[in-house]
C-alpha cells in the first residue's frame, strides 16, 4: 500500500452532499434515480461508481458534470457550484460512446474544445499533437474517426477530454462497448494517463474487475433508488500492471466488492449498458451552454 | 495492437474506397448507353411512324427522292413534333435568324451565359435565405409551427402564375428575374435544413454542454457541418430549379438577351423550324445539368473525407 491512496487531508475536488433525483415524466409515475448521495473525491484520486444497471450511476455523475441537476443536495467541485465549474471547464467528459466528429480529422477532434476555449491556432495544433502522443495514436492524426478502431476512437475521445486540462475526468463506462482484451489494454492506458497527467478521475462502469483494477476507491450502489451501500478503498499496489490482475489480493478485493452489490441487491456485469434514466429529454434540443 | 483494424498510407480498411476509375466508368457507361437508347427509340419511332425520309436538299415532291416511306403515319413523331436528331444537330449551325452572321449555337451560348448569370445569383440569395429561415426555425419552435405552413404554401402557387406579377413589380428588370429564382431556390434549402441542422448526434449536445459552448459555437462547430450533405442535396435541387425560374421568369419580361427569349422566339417559329427550338430546349438542359454538376463538384471537394462520400 503506498502513500497517495490513503486519502490526504486537501480538501475534495468534488464533494456530494445529500444529492437525490426524481424523473417526473409527464403524468407517469415518478421515477426516483437516487436517494441521499453523499461522497467526497480528493484530488488526485481514481474514484470509480459500480452498481447494476439502473442505479443511477451514470445519473450521478452526469450530476456532477452538471449535465443535469439534482433535485436536491448540492454539488460542489473545487469549491464552486457545479454550473460554475461547467463553465469555467473544469471538466472532460468521456462518454461510452467516443461521439467524435466524422467531418474532422483525428486531430481536428481533439482541437475541437481547444477551438472552443479560444485558444490560439499554434497552441491547438501543439497541444492535440501531445494529447495524441499521450493515448499513442500520434500517427493517425490525419485519419478520419470512420478509420479507426472502436478502442482507437475512444482513445481520441480521452486526448479530446484532456486537451484544455480539466482538473477533473468525468468517465461514463468508457469501455463498455469493447471487447474484453480491448478493454484490459484500455484500462492499462487510462491508469498510465491518470499517473502521468495527475487528473482525478470519476469512473462509471458495470465491471467488477475493471473498476478494483483501475480505482483507488469503489464506490457501491444499490438498484433504484441509487444509494451508496459500500466504499472499497483499493490498496492494490502501483503501479498496477498486467501481473496486478493475477495477485491474491486483487481476487479478494474483487470478491469484496461483488459481495457487497450482493448484498446492495444487485449484480453488476449483467450486460445492459444504458441506463434510460440518465437521458435527459431536456438536452436534445436548445439548452446549451 | 488496436492498429490491426487501421490503415496504411490513408486509406479506410473499415470503408475501403472503390477502386478509383471502375464506378466513374460504369457510370459514364450507364449515361452513354441511355443517350444512344434515347436516340434508338426516337428514331426507331420516326422510322416505323414518321413523315417520310427526304435525301437532304431534296424539296417535297417527286417520289423518288424519298429514301424510306414509314408503315405508319404517327402524328405525335412527324417531322414537326418529333424532328431528325441529325437535323436537329444540324440546326445549332443553321444562322439564329434568316441573314444573321450569327449560327444558333452561339446564339444559345450567349443566351445560357446570360441565364446562367440571372440564375446563379437566385440560386445563392435562395440559399443564403433558405440557410436563414432553417437557422430561426431549428431555434425557434414557435416560429416553426408559425411559418413553415407558409413556406410551403408559397410553393404550392403556380410560378407561372406570380412570375408576371414580379416581373411588373420590378419593372421588366433582370432583378424581377433573380427573383424569381430566389423564389424557387429558398424552398428547397428551407426545407432540407430544417432537418439537416437537426441530424448531429445529438450526444454531442451533452459534449459540448461540457465545454460550455455558446449556441453560435454549436451551430458552427456541429450543427452547421453535420447539415452540409443535406445542403448539398437541396443545393442540387436548387441549381436545376433556378435554371427554370430564371427561363421562365424572363419570358413575360423585355428580357430579350437570355434563354427564354430564345425558346419564346423559336416557339412563334416552329412551323418553320422545330429543329432550332429543340436546339434551344437542349441548351436548356444542358444549362441545368451543367449548373448540378458545378454544385456537384464543389460538394465533392467540401465532403472530402467523409464516411459514404463518394455516394453520388
Amino acid at each position: 500500500m503506498t502513500a497517495d491512496d490513503a486519502a490526504p487531508p486537501t480538501s475534495p475536488v468534488v464533494r456530494i452532499a445529500g444529492v437525490d433525483k426524481v424523473f417526473a415524466r409527464g403524468d407517469q409515475a415518478v421515477t426516483k434515480a437516487l436517494e441521499g448521495i453523499d461522497l467526497e473525491i480528493q484530488s488526485g484520486e481514481f474514484v470509480s461508481l459500480i452498481g447494476p444497471s439502473g442505479c443511477g450511476k451514470s445519473t450521478l455523475l452526469r450530476i456532477v458534470g452538471d449535465l443535469i441537476s439534482p433535485s436536491t443536495g448540492t454539488v460542489t467541485v473545487n469549491g464552486k457550484s457545479a454550473e460554475r465549474a461547467r463553465r469555467d471547464r473544469d471538466y472532460g467528459m468521456v462518454f461510452q460512446a467516443p461521439v467524435l466528429f466524422d467531418w474532422r480529422t483525428v486531430e481536428d477532434n481533439v482541437k475541437l474544445p481547444l477551438e472552443i476555449l479560444g485558444q490560439d491556432a499554434a497552441t491547438r495544433t501543439a497541444r492535440a499533437r501531445e494529447m495524441l502522443e499521450l493515448v499513442e495514436l500520434g500517427d493517425f492524426m490525419k485519419h478520419h474517426p470512420y478509420q479507426l478502431s472502436g478502442g482507437m476512437q475512444q482513445r481520441v475521445a480521452i486526448a479530446r477530454a484532456l486537451a484544455f486540462q480539466p482538473s477533473i475526468l468525468l468517465m461514463d463506462e468508457p469501455f463498455g462497448a469493447l471487447d474484453e482484451m480491448t478493454r484490459e489494454r484500455m484500462n492499462s492506458e487510462v491508469l498510465r494517463i491518470w499517473e502521468q497527467t495527475a487528473t482525478t478521475i470519476l469512473f462509471v462502469t458495470h465491471s467488477i474487475p475493471e473498476a478494483v483494477f483501475l480505482s483507488s476507491r469503489v464506490v457501491v450502489m444499490s438498484p433504484r433508488p441509487g444509494r451508496i451501500t459500500t466504499v472499497v478503498d483499493i490498496d492494490l499496489p502501483r503501479p498496477r500492471n498486467e501481473d496486478s490482475r493475477e495477485s491474491r489480493r486483487y481476487f479478494e478485493l474483487v470478491t469484496t466488492v461483488r459481495e457487497a452489490l450482493r448484498r446492495g441487491g444487485g449484480t453488476a456485469d449483467d450486460g445492459a449498458t444504458i441506463d434510460p434514466a440518465s437521458v435527459d429529454r431536456t438536452m436534445a434540443e436548445g439548452a446549451v451552454g | 495492437m488496436a492498429t490491426a483494424t487501421a490503415t496504411r498510407g490513408g486509406r479506410p480498411a473499415v470503408y475501403p474506397d472503390r477502386p478509383a476509375g471502375a464506378g466513374r466508368r460504369r457510370r459514364a457507361l450507364t449515361w452513354i448507353l441511355l443517350v444512344v437508347g434515347i436516340l434508338v427509340v426516337w428514331e426507331g419511332l420516326k422510322f416505323l411512324g414518321g413523315t417520310p425520309w427526304r435525301a437532304p436538299g431534296s424539296l417535297p415532291g417527286p417520289a423518288n427522292s424519298i429514301l424510306w416511306n414509314p408503315p405508319f403515319r404517327w402524328p405525335f413523331v412527324n417531322d414537326l413534333n418529333l424532328p431528325h436528331v441529325w437535323n436537329i444537330a444540324l440546326a445549332f449551325f443553321d444562322p439564329w435568324q434568316r441573314g444573321a452572321d450569327r449560327n444558333v449555337a452561339q446564339l444559345l451560348f450567349d443566351a445560357a451565359l446570360y441565364t446562367w448569370k440571372e440564375a446563379a445569383l437566385g440560386f445563392l440569395l435562395g440559399t443564403v435565405i433558405g440557410l436563414a429561415l432553417a437557422t430561426v426555425f431549428v431555434h425557434s419552435r414557435i416560429a416553426e409551427r408559425a411559418l413553415v405552413p407558409y413556406v410551403v404554401a408559397s410553393q404550392t402557387v403556380p410560378i407561372i402564375a406570380i412570375a408576371p406579377l414580379i416581373t411588373y413589380a420590378f419593372g421588366g428588370s433582370t432583378l424581377a428575374v433573380v427573383v424569381i429564382a430566389t423564389y424557387l431556390t429558398f424552398f428547397p434549402v428551407t426545407i432540407a435544413m430544417i432537418v439537416g441542422l437537426r441530424s448531429f448526434d445529438p450526444r454531442a449536445l451533452e459534449l459540448t454542454r461540457s465545454y460550455a459552448a455558446s449556441r453560435w459555437d454549436v451551430y458552427r462547430k456541429l450543427r452547421l457541418p453535420a447539415s452540409l450533405p443535406y445542403l448539398f442535396t437541396a443545393l442540387k435541387i436548387a441549381a436545376t430549379a433556378s435554371i427554370v425560374g430564371a427561363i421562365i421568369g424572363e419570358s413575360p419580361g423585355g428580357i430579350a438577351d437570355g434563354l427564354g427569349r430564345v425558346i419564346l422566339t423559336y416557339n412563334q417559329y416552329y412551323i418553320t423550324g422545330p429543329e432550332k427550338l429543340w436546339a434551344a430546349i437542349i441548351a436548356s438542359g444542358l444549362l441545368g445539368v451543367g449548373f448540378y454538376l458545378v454544385v456537384r463538384a464543389v460538394e465533392v471537394t467540401v465532403l472530402r473525407g467523409r464516411p459514404g462520400a463518394a455516394e453520388g
